[in-house]
């Protein structure tokens, strides 16, 4: 459904955010980037959302080429943001302004009773705590009914018990339509609850450094062995991923590191 | 589940100070501004009763309000305050119009702010009384050239504030447009425009009342009606009493005329946390 293909970024001043990423992500599939400040997964997620253009390479989903803003791909940010001068129903109901009234209504009740906010339609986005908003906004991404969802850390900012509330509401809603969900959290765990394969980001340049499949029943318990299992190789792979890395031992030239490897 | 919204608590977390002024209303609140000037008006009334000032260059609270009743009883009061008021009116429409566009211009085009900027700031330090002489000559002493006056007071702060709001849109709001593919124009209505409302509120409201400054400079050229009119007859005919009638009904249609637009502009900022603290 999501394929990137060879995916680089490299900034105006030089910076390389991103080197060369592959991935291809199956429809319904969800899928957890985790890594390390710096290793580009804001930024993958932003190429793919068309918020940024890419250096080289190309994504596709559903095999048509995507260059920008697409219908297919939707996306929540880290911050709810909400437009303040619009209700609840506003909000929500931003991205179907071109369906028939009666319908918009009906996705718009249907998104909110689904993330437990039925009676919250008339409110402001002033009167709402900030897990609320954030339901908001994941209603608000996945009454477009896209093909691809992409996550960016929607969950980092609230306390552990409104966000598990929020990976139930969340699931509610991936059932019903099954999109394609690209996630990115910092988590450990909240990857494992969420993902059907975890994958490991080396950072400065950002790349693919290790993917890891899940295959655990849903909903997921993490005192299971097998999550804890899961659990250790993520978090192995994210203590490799934040190693130095060989090649640039080897380039500094220190006779003390090149005995090392 | 934990979630709480805002709205019941409100103030709560804002400290004791604001749990203090909750036990009055709004209303109550409102008359709280009229505290300070009746007690300084009471302390020049007894000042001067108790001979202890003279009263003859400023005159007392009593005086006034009885050149006030004079004025009103012969009709001087309404013929000064319409004549005023139609000026600082057309006046504002047409620099609140030029100075939401141009400013609207200049906020989404660097080209155009890089153009025309730098010319705007420079002439926006020229003195109101400057432009004086030169507008009598261009147009005339009569109404044309006191209406262009105003238009210029109130161009530039509706000019610096739509042009600073538009710039000033929280990019994270307007990438929220772009993933929802909105178009140039649909951004404008659906994004920028409610984004900069706001701002240009506060615009229109320092806007309005430069309005009122500049309409005194511009009866200052040769007036035979208005407020600023009766200033300058109060002058030379000695009547400290008329002047200060005239600067204070001055100050209340200033006042009157920011309260109507705030609450002509108040619908359309329900949305805003501090719309209330605002009147």
């Amino acid at each position: 459904m999501l394929r990137l293909d060879g995916l680089s970024k490299t900034y105006a001043d030089g910076t390389e955010a991103l080197r060369s990423v592959t991935l291809d992500l199956g429809a319904g599939e969800i899928l957890a980037l985790v890594g390390g400040s710096g290793c580009g997964k804001t930024t993958l997620l932003r190429l793919i959302a068309g918020l940024d253009t890419a250096s080289s390479g190309q994504i596709k989903v559903a095999d048509e080429r995507v260059e920008g803003p697409h219908a297919s791909v939707g996306i929540v940010f880290q911050e709810p943001r909400l437009l303040p001068w619009l209700s609840v129903t506003g909000n929500v109901g931003f991205g179907l302004e071109s369906l028939p009234a009666d319908e918009c209504q009906n996705r718009i009740d249907h998104a909110l009773d689904k993330v437990g906010l039925g009676t919250y339609g008339a409110r402001w986005p002033r009167e709402l705590s900030g897990g609320q908003q954030q339901r908001i906004a994941i209603a608000r991404a996945f009454v477009t009914r896209p093909k691809v969802l992409l996550l960016d850390e929607p969950f980092s900012a609230l306390d552990a018990f409104t966000r598990k509330s929020l990976h139930d509401h969340l699931l509610a809603l991936w059932q019903e339509t099954r999109p394609t969900i690209l996630m990115v959290t910092h988590d450990v765990e909240e990857a494992i609850t969420l993902a059907d394969r975890v994958v490991v980001m080396r950072p400065h340049p950002g790349r693919l450094l290790e993917t890891i499949s899940v295959n655990q029943p849903r909903p997921r318990d993490v005192l299971a062995v097998g999550f804890d299992k899961v659990k250790r190789r993520v978090l192995h792979a994210l203590d490799r991923s934040l190693q130095p890395e060989k090649q640039t031992v080897q380039a500094s030239g220190s006779d003390e590191f090149s005995h090392w490897w | 589940m934990t979630e709480r919204t805002n709205q019941p608590v409100e103030h709560a977390a804002e400290g004791a100070p604001v749990r203090a002024s909750q036990s009055f209303t709004q209303a109550q609140m409102m008359w709280v501004g009229f505290v300070l000037p009746i007690i300084l008006a009471c302390v020049w009334e007894w000042a001067i009763r108790a001979g202890l000032a003279s009263g003859r260059l400023m005159p007392p609270p009593s005086v006034l309000i009885a050149t006030l009743r004079e004025l009103a009883a012969s009709g001087e009061l309404q013929i000064h305050c319409l004549a005023t008021l139609a000026r600082v009116g057309a006046g504002f429409a047409l620099g609140a119009l030029a100075g939401t566009v141009v400013g609207a211009l200049a906020g989404t085009s660097l080209l155009v702010r890089q153009m025309i900027d730098p010319s705007l700031q420079a002439l926006r330090a020229v003195p109101s009384i400057a432009w004086v002489p030169l507008f009598i000559l261009w147009m005339g002493i009569f109404e044309t050239s006191k209406i262009a006056l105003i238009a210029i007071g109130v161009f530039f702060p509706v000019y610096l504030g739509v042009a600073g709001a538009i710039i000033g849109i929280d990019r994270k709001l307007i990438e929220v447009g772009r993933v929802f593919r909105l178009n140039r124009w649909a951004m404008i209505r659906r994004v920028m425009l409610p984004a900069v409302m706001p701002a240009w509120v506060i615009a229109l409201r320092s806007g309005l009342g430069l309005g009122f400054m500049f309409v005194v400079a511009a009866e200052f050229m040769g007036a035979s009606e208005g407020l600023g009119f009766l200033l300058v007859d109060g002058q030379q005919m000695g009547k400290p009493a008329q002047i200060l009638a005239a600067i204070i009904t001055f100050a209340v249609l200033g006042k009157i005329a920011d309260t109507i637009l705030l609450l002509l502009t108040r619908p359309l900022l329900v949305w805003q946390d501090t719309v209330r603290e605002s009147l």
